[in-house]
């Protein structure tokens, strides 16, 4: 049986796919295949050496722990703030909009200082919190924090537009039905905006395993506890060693890529799951 | 009224003439990271010196970060007219890479280092936690500010003149100088990757009692911060020896030699020796640095050719990957 040739009513399928598969190459896949072919080069033995080094290793630890947990506060956090931002009327709002997305436009090195100031021991809020014992800037916490600030828009930005297209009819109803608030969250709203918050997740969490400049000026950046991975990669070039810094870097790309495939798998299956039962 | 207009359009053409004759220079400077005062104040000292010996205008442009960074940029291609650099190494680093020739360090006085420092600590008024000495350091309750040796060459003279003293204690050796390096480097509370980094941690942040400061840098935060800190010379220090070199492939790119190895020797000259000492490098030149010897306290100096069989012999054996200082961290038997 021969194959078919559908027909589709939409115009330029194939040079727009062309231009977008060109457009990905000389963006993204060329540049991320220099990596590549810099790590190939340099065999097995010194690649494994490179990515195994116990300060690397605790480096993947702390860089992919701290993102995970940074995006998953911000999930909680963020669909707060974007309900807020929905939902309800109150002055100020349009500057409190804005607000969400400083984030996005200060330059990182400036939110490190920032909150390297804030939270240092002698700091407004860090000197509030050392008599408790509380202290944030210049270990783990510190590295939490950063990727928490930088990761809240990426939340707010994906969800707010589908809690927006939810109309408030639908929550009247199911309160009208009968549904108490709580199950008017989980069983309505929820897996109305699932899918959404997954993207929020995922795109928090890629920028905060990327993320060097916030984090290395209120980390402390000492060995084997509060060293991201990317200051591996940068410790590495500073000592012209290429070729290690590519190795952990291609490390860190397959374990990024890994993850944001199963986020956009598990966000595919449910947005399947919602679209059959709706 | 003809002779008036005479002597205007006379004017005018030597004006105009005058202009076409002096050349407009530029230079790039890339330095490390607590030159960026030195290298201001002597800038504008040497574009008056060259504008008075050739007529031409010279425009030196600055570029701080720390020396492995710098050194890097220089490599990928960033056209550094003259590097200064904290350490031989990272210009070595630019001899591997053919862009200047292997021995470049014979080709200026003095291991082509004008100005030389030292390694002091810095600490906080009043020295409450009493530290006089290297061997203090190591008491559990001394909080420690550094930059990371990996990426700091300002870092890596404090780590060798750490290890540099407990090989001279008695009973020293390598075994000991390691156990008492890694003492140290257990009480560090934050490494960050430059030395301006950890100068801002200690100072303006407030964390730890005592900063492994350049010893310029240490002054620098006492002449604009004054009486909140002190500074303690340890018995035994490291001599430091930040070296300078023109970079052939980019003068000879541009044309610059010549006025690029005239800054670089104006740098030994009395009034380069003079602005280095005020700001607070050691000079080279016998004379100012008597003049000047009451601004450094005298204290024993080792050099890193004797003590550690020079740069290169030291980076392989503590500050390569798995090298000592990775070691220092490292858990054994992890390993």
């Amino acid at each position: 049986m021969a194959i078919r040739k559908r027909f589709s009513p939409l115009p330029g399928f194939g040079l727009s796919l062309g231009y977008t598969i060109f457009y990905l190459a000389l963006i993204v896949l060329i540049p991320l295949s220099a990596v590549g072919a810099k790590t190939i080069g340099m065999g097995w033995e010194a690649f494994w050496a490179a990515v195994s080094n116990p300060r690397v290793v605790a480096s993947y630890e702390l860089s992919f722990g701290a993102s995970l947990l940074a995006a998953a506060v911000n999930v909680v956090f963020g669909l707060i703030f974007a309900w807020v931002l929905v939902r309800y009327r109150f002055p100020g709002k349009g500057l409190v909009d804005a607000l969400v997305d400083l984030p996005f436009a200060l330059p990182t090195a400036v939110a490190g200082i920032a909150l390297a100031t804030i939270y240092a021991e002698n700091g407004p809020i860090g000197s509030l919190l050392k008599p408790y014992g509380i202290e944030v800037a210049y270990n783990p916490n510190g590295v939490l924090l950063a990727l928490i600030f930088i990761g809240l828009p990426f939340v707010v930005r994906t969800v707010q537009p589908v809690l927006a297209d939810l109309e408030k009819e639908v929550e009247e109803a199911a309160a009208g039905l009968g549904a108490s608030r709580w199950q008017t969250f989980v069983k309505v709203i929820l897996p109305h905006v699932l899918p959404a918050l997954l993207t929020g997740f995922a795109m928090a969490f890629a920028r905060a395993v990327g993320e060097y400049g916030s984090v290395i000026f209120i980390a402390g950046n000492v060995p084997m506890v509060s060293e991201i991975t990317p200051l591996m990669i940068i410790t590495k070039l500073e000592q012209y060693d290429y070729a290690g810094a590519t190795a952990v870097a291609s490390v860190m790309l397959i374990f990024s890529f890994i993850l944001l495939l199963i986020i956009n798998g598990l966000q595919g299956w449910m947005q399947n799951r919602y679209s059959k039962g709706a | 009224m003809k002779l008036k207009t005479l002597v205007t359009s006379l004017l005018a053409a030597s004006v105009l003439a005058g202009n076409v004759l002096a050349a407009d220079i530029s230079l790039l400077n890339v330095s490390y990271d607590p030159t960026r005062e030195l290298y201001q104040d002597f800038n504008a000292a040497f574009a008056k010196y060259w504008k008075a010996k050739t007529g031409d205008n010279v425009t030196i442009n600055q570029s701080h970060g720390g020396s492995g960074k710098q050194a890097r940029g220089i490599i990928d291609g960033l056209e550094a007219d003259v590097a200064t650099l904290a350490l031989a190494y990272d210009v070595d680093a630019l001899a591997d890479k053919a862009l200047i020739p292997p021995d470049w360090q014979k080709r200026l006085p003095n291991n082509a280092s004008p100005y030389t420092s030292t390694i002091v600590f810095l600490v906080r008024k009043g020295n409450p936690k009493g530290i006089k000495d290297w061997n203090d350091l190591v008491k559990p309750d001394v909080a420690i500010i550094t930059p990371n040796p990996k990426t700091s060459g300002g870092a890596r003279w404090n780590y060798l003149a750490a290890w540099a003293y407990a090989l001279e204690q008695p009973g020293g050796n390598e075994t000991k100088a390691k156990e008492f390096v890694g003492q140290i480097f257990k009480n560090v509370k934050v490494l960050d990757s430059g030395a301006r980094g950890a100068t801002t941690t200690f100072v303006e942040r407030g964390i730890g009692d005592v900063l492994l400061a350049w010893e310029n840098e240490a002054y620098l935060s006492l002449k604009e911060l004054g009486d909140k800190f002190e500074i303690v010379t340890p018995s035994l220090s490291i001599l430091a020896e930040p070296p300078i070199t023109v970079v052939d492939k980019t003068v000879d790119k541009h044309g610059t030699r010549k006025v690029a190895q005239a800054y670089l020797e104006y740098l030994y000259s009395a009034e380069g020796q003079e602005i280095a000492a005020r700001n607070f490098y050691r000079p080279q030149d016998a004379k100012i640095a008597a003049k000047y010897a009451k601004q450094f306290a005298k204290t024993r100096l080792v050099t890193i050719d004797k003590s550690f069989g020079g740069w290169r012999n030291a980076q392989k054996v503590h500050f390569s990957d798995g090298g000592v200082f990775d070691q220092i961290y490292v858990p054994s038997g992890k390993r």
